[in-house]
């Protein structure tokens, strides 16, 4: 559904992209993690066509997104909403709402039924006569969000969603983009919330000005390291080190009383490692497995660049 | 380009113009103070009581005098209107969800344009209508005719008029890309109120009178100016230079 290869944009001698390449497909919702300044925003735009490209090649639903013709066919079929609201505070929501639908040629029922499904959906249908001005963050995002969708584009396009809301209305955002994700709309995601990366999407992209890894969180999160299992000792001696060391395993790492040991497959070599321990007269509290984060993923990959 | 676009952009402008005292008092009382203020000094020098009293041709001169004031808020009121229209739009951060949609850049131009020119002409018009009845009424005595309506005037509403008024909304288009507040803009724009000074200073001093031959010399230099500035404009509203060069 979202196609990009090479992709490369260029302010003056500054690359914000350099050479993109990655593939949405339809249903997906794809994250686009990266710090501040790494060119989520300007790729988005360009998706949007809201700006040029340099060079390179992108595509969204077949069309291409250098083509002139093929932009306006774009801008149909995708809905954005950008880092900033920017709604008319002077407006009405229903008269924001009922204009962007004007401009995305629905017609005056399609409006009307849309205006009143997304507004009942975010909880401020009650609120549609009140001017934007007049809307707290939270519920100017969810009137931003409904624009978006005035139109029921088959791809959407948001620019940190959540950012600035407070975890009540966070909360309301990320459970709505789920219920779009249920009806397989196509999501690119810029967000530098990686919690909400995890909870929502199906692949992700970490980018600084380059694309540094792509794949599922999963995928992501498994890269960093492989398994790693803790066990928590009443004392951690030499002789057990000793032990374990001759079982020739990953790293060992050791934390107060708590060792952390690489392991490569964790069924097989836990049940060995605990006896070495015992063996060598340790007292083992707990065992448990440590899990890489997309965090420590995220961290990895944009240090290591 | 689809026409009915430009219009629903230009409506959408003026509800919100309805909703902003400052443009609305702008575009009433300014209009209002040239058309009631104007006779009414007339009427001061045509009271036989009067110290300073006036003869008929002066009446003349200082009604085709008072005329040229249309001209200059044809050009005052659409770069009042034009800084709220655009600049109000990319402080509120909304023109990047409006470029999003499927309109093209001559389509929100166009829409723009339209939402500053037509209700400062509508009103330069109605206040013209005010100022040429009540001028009728206080110098009919005096000069023993109508003065108005006349070629002159007739030439100045229907041709000086929009032609300024496109060149007011041209260039508060290139404004608008290098400033970032409404206020900067309005004082920029009221600086290029200059050449039409100009003008106005060389009437008073009698170097030139507004006749027809006068008002088409200023008429091809508007053409002129307005399709030059029409390319820089057009130019200068584009996605690209929007979200990535205007400040």
């Amino acid at each position: 559904m979202i196609e990009t290869e090479n992709l490369t944009k260029k302010f003056g001698q500054l690359a914000a992209i350099d050479g993109l390449t990655f593939n949405v497909e339809e249903g997906e919702v794809f994250g686009f993690l990266g710090p501040n300044g790494a060119g989520k925003t300007t790729t988005m735009r360009i998706l949007a066509c809201l700006i040029s490209k340099t060079s390179g090649e992108a595509r969204i639903a077949g069309y291409d997104v250098g083509n002139r013709l093929d932009s306006l066919e774009i801008r149909k079929i995708i809905g954005l909403l950008p880092e900033n609201p920017g709604l008319y505070d002077e407006l009405s929501a229903y008269k924001n709402l009922d204009f962007y639908g004007k401009l995305y040629e629905c017609t005056e029922t399609q409006r009307k039924d849309n205006i009143k499904y997304f507004l009942n959906m975010l909880g401020i249908w009650d609120k549609r006569d009140d001017t934007a001005g007049m809307f707290s963050k939270g519920m100017k995002q969810k009137l931003a969000i409904a624009r978006a969708l005035i139109h029921e584009p088959k791809i959407l396009f948001l620019d940190e969603p959540t950012a600035n809301l407070d975890p009540e209305s966070s909360k309301t955002v990320r459970d709505f983009i789920l219920e779009l994700k249920k009806e397989k709309k196509t999501i690119f995601l810029n967000t530098h919330n990686l919690d909400e990366a995890q909870r929502i999407c199906d692949k992700i992209g970490i980018f600084n000005t380059k694309l540094l890894a792509i794949g599922t969180p999963e995928e992501l999160e498994e890269s960093v390291w492989g398994n790693k299992t803790v066990i928590q000792l009443e004392q951690v001696t030499d002789k057990i080190l000793k032990a374990l060391y001759r079982l020739s395993l990953g790293n060992i790492a050791t934390d107060k009383n708590k060792l952390i040991i690489e392991v490569v497959n964790p069924e097989k070599e836990n049940p060995i490692i605990v006896d070495s321990i015992v063996g060598a007269g340790g007292q083992v509290q707990y065992v448990t497995k440590l899990s890489p984060t997309l965090e420590d993923a995220y961290l990895k990959f944009v240090r290591e660049e | 380009m689809k026409l009915w676009k430009a219009w629903v952009i230009a409506t959408k402008d003026f509800s919100i113009f309805r909703n902003k005292k400052r443009v609305l008092y702008t575009l009433i009382i300014l209009p209002l103070l040239f058309s009631i203020g104007l006779p009414l000094i007339i009427t001061n020098y045509a009271n036989p009581t009067a110290k300073i009293i006036i003869i008929a041709s002066t009446a003349i001169s200082l009604l085709d005098f008072y005329s040229f004031f249309y001209i200059i808020l044809a050009f005052i009121l659409p770069i009042t209107l034009a800084s709220y229209s655009i600049i109000s739009e990319k402080i509120e951060h909304s023109l990047e969800p409006l470029l999003a949609t499927p309109t093209t850049d001559g389509e929100i131009l166009l829409g723009k344009s339209i939402a500053s020119f037509l209700p400062s002409v509508a009103m330069i018009y109605i206040g013209s209508i005010i100022f040429m009845v009540l001028s009728d009424a206080v110098t009919y005595n005096k000069i023993g005719y109508l003065f108005f309506p006349n070629w002159t005037m007739a030439i100045i509403l229907l041709l000086v008029v929009p032609f300024t008024s496109i060149l007011s909304v041209e260039l508060n288009v290139i404004i608008s890309s290098r400033v970032s507040d409404v206020r900067t803009a309005g004082q920029l724009g009221t600086l290029l109120i200059i050449p039409f000074i100009g003008v106005y200073a060389l009437l008073e001093a009698n170097i030139a009178s507004l006749n027809i031959i006068n008002l088409f010399v200023i008429l091809t230099i508007l053409f002129i100016a307005d399709a030059f500035l029409f390319y820089i404009s057009k130019a200068v509203f584009s996605r690209d230079e929007i979200l990535t060069k205007w400040r």
